[in-house]
């Protein structure tokens, strides 16, 4: 991996007697696409304004390339932010907005406006520098506020929830570009969100966070696949999670029937956590399965039905591209490897913290 | 629209339709009438153009001049504020506010009294310099005293708008202009100054224009020997007795309200500094 | 550093802005009459301002003008607001226009334009007068106030109301005016002080003999101030403080009880 370009280290933070981060350690790399995702409240924006100097944190340190940046102010350090209401100046055109971080570092009027050339083919929006802020849609604003940040140079775009305020299919589309940019740009991206989809479509790294603290740290892949408590399960895509008791290694007990899983080192006879995602539930003709029951509730979703299965006095969450209309008789199978294994929290607070492994 | 529909609104703005009419345009035609006929009712342009005569031109100029300085002076002492208020938590923030708008409810003129009471020869200023052993000073009857008075009693109308407008930028707008490498004093005239321009014109209208055409002040601060172009019509009306001649120098008076008028039409077209 | 510059700042304005209205304060309690000197703590000019017929009379003028103005002018400025509210967009800004008129033009300029006007039409100077010309500048200010409140609410609710079954007349009672009622009464708020404020409309307006609290003051500063003003001085500073802390606290306390009914 590369080097690492930002470290925050033991950061704390409170505001009052609310503690919003709690000894925050993150190593975010040269040009990584990091994602901060959690529910609001989580800590993940506190988190970007601490990295871009807008809160000063309690405790801890912001290291940006080996060097300490904690007491740097906003204007001092050499990355950018996108703000999640755009945040533009309206009182200026589109190219004087652009144009507002290279006039205050006092660049030559060539260098300027060749840059707000480049920047604004570059977010698709040429010949739009005479207009008024007020003229362009979320989208063309999003952009704008985009391209005022990156025509600085900055070695890490800090992005906050940038495409909240869009509607979905903008958001979409939003994405792809937001991919596109970070490649041609080759800088770091830190990038703040509630919503898991985004979150997982465009990060190399995801980080999600719960209460001040890290829950699960890694690629989109193994936080959607292998969540490590339930939380992260809950929070990432939908779960079915069922406690369990974790017989020995490779076999788990659930709901009355034993299942053949992958996971070891949980002990024998350890209470646990069990996370099945619905399109890993498999529907079985009656009797061939291992848990008999009644599908209770069917919708369609375009690409595929959502049913609710009551088995074993579970109400299990389907996904299958087949239809199994209400009431009929089905029987539950999954595989060994769809079986992910969580240990239980024993308190609230370890709920909160995640159980490291 | 329906007629029935056309017909109550007709009923429901009757009767401000009227009182514009009968309270604000038939009483301005009054104004032209008389401040473009003579006595005997012929049409003239003598009362508008005597202001042209030294001591109604001297008037006119002082008061363009005393109602500039105090402007600008309410201007130097309100943005400060504005910006300082901005930045306040909003538990006190409302009461901040409420303290400098307070005085504004007060009486104006027992507001330019104090300031008579506090210059005055044998005024409190005077008293507590004796008091110390010093030299009286002569403070009342002076532009000084004028301007002084312009600016307490005018100060709340910069604040409000100032501060509306400025309470109404985001503050991730501040932090974006940070965030791109301004210095405080940058984001101050770079970003707040201009967001702020619809309160500033209007601020600067509210007290530009009362301020011109006052003739309380100048008469209780000034003892009747500084005469503004306010007095000066004041005087026509009530004592000279010439109604020609004060709505002529009104009608030239007007030029100068009409001029800030345009200005808050031009800059303030979403009446964001309005001052309520 | 900047934090403790900022607090200095504030204080210096606030010390400019009350330092004049506690001097009329304390003076109002000074024995002897001269504005210089202290000679001791004395109730007696609050005394004897209740028994001056003149300042007496002053107020209930300024009173009853208030109360008439601000009532007549609440009621057509929120109806005028409610009709312009669903006039087309060109007659809504002429009608915006015309009502920006007198709140920017020059007091003096609406004072002597109105004083024309009833010299004019042979209408005799006199309270009627008064109160007629205080509700002129006193309607532009309740437009102001309900304007952004009927704008807020728009018409959807009464056309829910119409759509619902109700008689126009039942739906602008029972659900468009009591959605405007913060806007009306802080409108009625704002015309009464409006009124009572008011020096140079009441100047040229009025007749002889007529006095408000203000043309009174004005007519004893040019006399010589006696200190029976700096006692009213106190008394309206302090009414003027109950008063606004009240319309400000009651609003504010109702908003808190609403915010956590929801919550």
């Amino acid at each position: 991996m590369s080097a690492p370009i930002i470290e925050l280290e033991h950061i704390t933070k409170s505001f009052g007697s609310q503690m919003i981060l709690d000894d925050l350690c993150l190593t975010v790399h040269e040009n990584e696409f990091i994602t901060l995702l959690g529910p609001s409240g989580c800590g993940k924006t506190t988190t970007l304004r601490i990295i871009g100097g807008f809160e000063h944190p309690d405790e801890g340190r912001v290291l940006f390339e080996g060097k300490d940046i904690t007491e740097l102010p906003p204007n001092k350090r050499n990355l950018n932010t996108v703000f999640q209401r755009y945040a533009l100046f309206s009182h200026m055109n589109i190219a004087d907005n652009i144009a507002f971080g290279l006039k205050v570092g006092k660049k030559s009027k060539a260098y300027i406006d060749d840059k707000i050339k480049y920047a604004l083919k570059l977010v698709n929006l040429e010949g739009y520098e005479k207009r008024r802020v007020d003229s362009l849609s979320g989208g063309q604003q999003q952009r704008i506020a985009i391209a005022r940040a990156i025509v600085n140079e900055p070695k890490v775009l800090l992005l906050d929830e940038p495409l909240g305020a869009l509607d979905l299919k903008l958001r979409q589309d939003m994405q792809y570009e937001l991919i596109r940019l970070k490649n041609e740009l080759g800088i770091t991206f830190i990038y703040v969100t509630h919503d898991q989809e985004e979150a997982l479509t465009m990060s190399d790294t995801v980080v999600v966070m719960n209460q001040g603290y890290i829950q699960q740290m890694g690629t989109p892949e193994s936080i959607y696949n292998e969540p490590e408590n339930a939380f992260v399960a809950d929070f990432i895509g939908d779960s079915n999670i069922i406690p369990g008791t974790m017989l020995h290694d490779e076999l788990v007990q659930i709901l009355g029937v034993r299942f053949p899983c992958v996971d070891k080192g949980f002990g024998s006879n350890k209470p646990v956590d069990v996370v099945i995602r619905p399109e890993d539930v498999e529907l079985k003709e009656p009797g061939t399965g291992r848990l008999e029951g009644e599908v209770s509730h069917l919708i369609f979703k375009g690409l595929l039905y959502e049913m609710e299965v009551m088995a074993g006095g579970f109400e299990w969450l389907v996904q299958s591209t087949k239809c199994f209309p209400v009431g009929t008789k089905v029987s539950i199978d999954v595989d060994p490897f769809n079986i992910q294994i969580m240990n239980k929290p024993e308190s609230e607070d370890e709920e909160a913290i995640g159980v490291q492994e | 629209m329906s007629r029935n529909k056309q017909l109550r609104n007709l009923s429901l703005s009757g009767p401000y339709l009227f009182w514009i009419i009968g309270g604000t345009l038939i009483p301005l035609v009054m104004m032209l009438w008389y401040g473009l006929t003579a006595d005997d009712g012929s049409f003239t342009l003598a009362n508008v153009l005597a202001i042209g005569e030294p001591g109604h031109a001297k008037a006119l100029g002082q008061a363009l001049l005393y109602s500039a300085i105090s402007t600008v002076i309410c201007f130097l002492l309100a943005f400060p504020l504005a910006v300082i208020l901005r930045k306040s938590k909003m538990g006190v923030k409302g009461f901040i506010l409420f303290v400098f708008i307070l005085p504004m409810w007060m009486n104006f003129l027992l507001r330019t009294m104090a300031w008579q009471v506090l210059l005055e020869k044998g005024g409190v200023i005077n008293g507590v310099l004796t008091w110390m052993g010093l030299p009286r000073m002569r403070l009342i009857n002076t532009p000084g005293a004028i301007i002084m008075g312009m600016v307490y009693d005018f100060l709340p109308f910069m604040i409000m708008p100032l501060y509306n407008v400025m309470s109404k930028i985001e503050n991730s707008v501040i932090e974006a202009a940070k965030d791109l490498g301004a210095s405080d004093w940058q984001v101050l005239y770079k970003v707040l100054l201009p967001l702020s321009v619809p309160g500033i014109v209007s601020g600067v209208t509210m007290v530009f224009v009362p301020a011109l055409t006052t003739f309380v002040i100048s008469n209780m601060l000034g003892g009747g020997k500084i005469f503004l172009i306010g007095n000066v019509i004041e005087h026509e009306f009530t004592v000279g007795d010439n109604w020609h001649l004060g709505a002529g120098l009104s009608l030239v008076m007007m030029v100068f309200i009409l001029i800030s008028m345009a200005f808050i039409a031009k800059f303030d077209k979403n009446g964001e500094g309005n001052l309520i | 550093m900047k934090k403790t510059l900022n607090r200095i700042y504030l204080v210096l304005i606030i010390i400019f802005l009350y330092a004049p209205i506690l001097t009329l304060m304390v003076l109002s309690f000074n024995n002897g009459r001269s504005m210089g000197k202290w000679t001791g703590f004395s109730l007696h000019w609050y005394a004897e301002m209740f028994e001056d017929e003149n300042i007496m009379d002053a107020l209930r003028n300024t009173l009853i003008i208030a109360l008439i103005a601000s009532v007549v002018s609440t009621i057509i400025g929120t109806a005028a607001t409610v009709a312009i509210q669903r006039m087309k967009p060109r007659t809504r800004n002429i009608l915006l226009g015309a009502n920006n008129i007198p709140l920017l033009n020059a007091d003096i300029v609406t004072g002597i334009s109105l004083m024309l006007m009833f010299v004019a039409f042979g209408i005799t100077l006199s309270m009627g007068t008064v109160i007629l010309a205080h509700i002129t500048f006193c309607i532009p200010y309740v437009i102001l106030s309900v304007l952004p409140r009927a704008r807020e609410i728009g018409s959807n609710s009464y056309e829910a109301a119409l759509d619902l079954g109700a008689t126009p007349m039942y739906a602008f009672f029972k659900v468009t005016l009591p959605e405007l009622k913060p806007g009306i009464i802080s409108g009625f708020l704002l015309a009464f002080t409006m009124s009572v404020d008011d020096f140079i409309v009441t100047h040229f307006t009025r007749g002889a003999g007529v006095n408000t609290l203000s043309t009174m003051i004005y007519g004893s500063v040019k006399i010589g101030i006696r200190p029976t003003i700096y006692a009213l001085s106190t008394i309206v500073f302090l009414t003027v403080l109950v008063l606004l802390i009240v319309a400000n606290v009651i609003p504010a306390r109702a908003e808190k009880r609403r915010k956590e009914k929801d919550a």
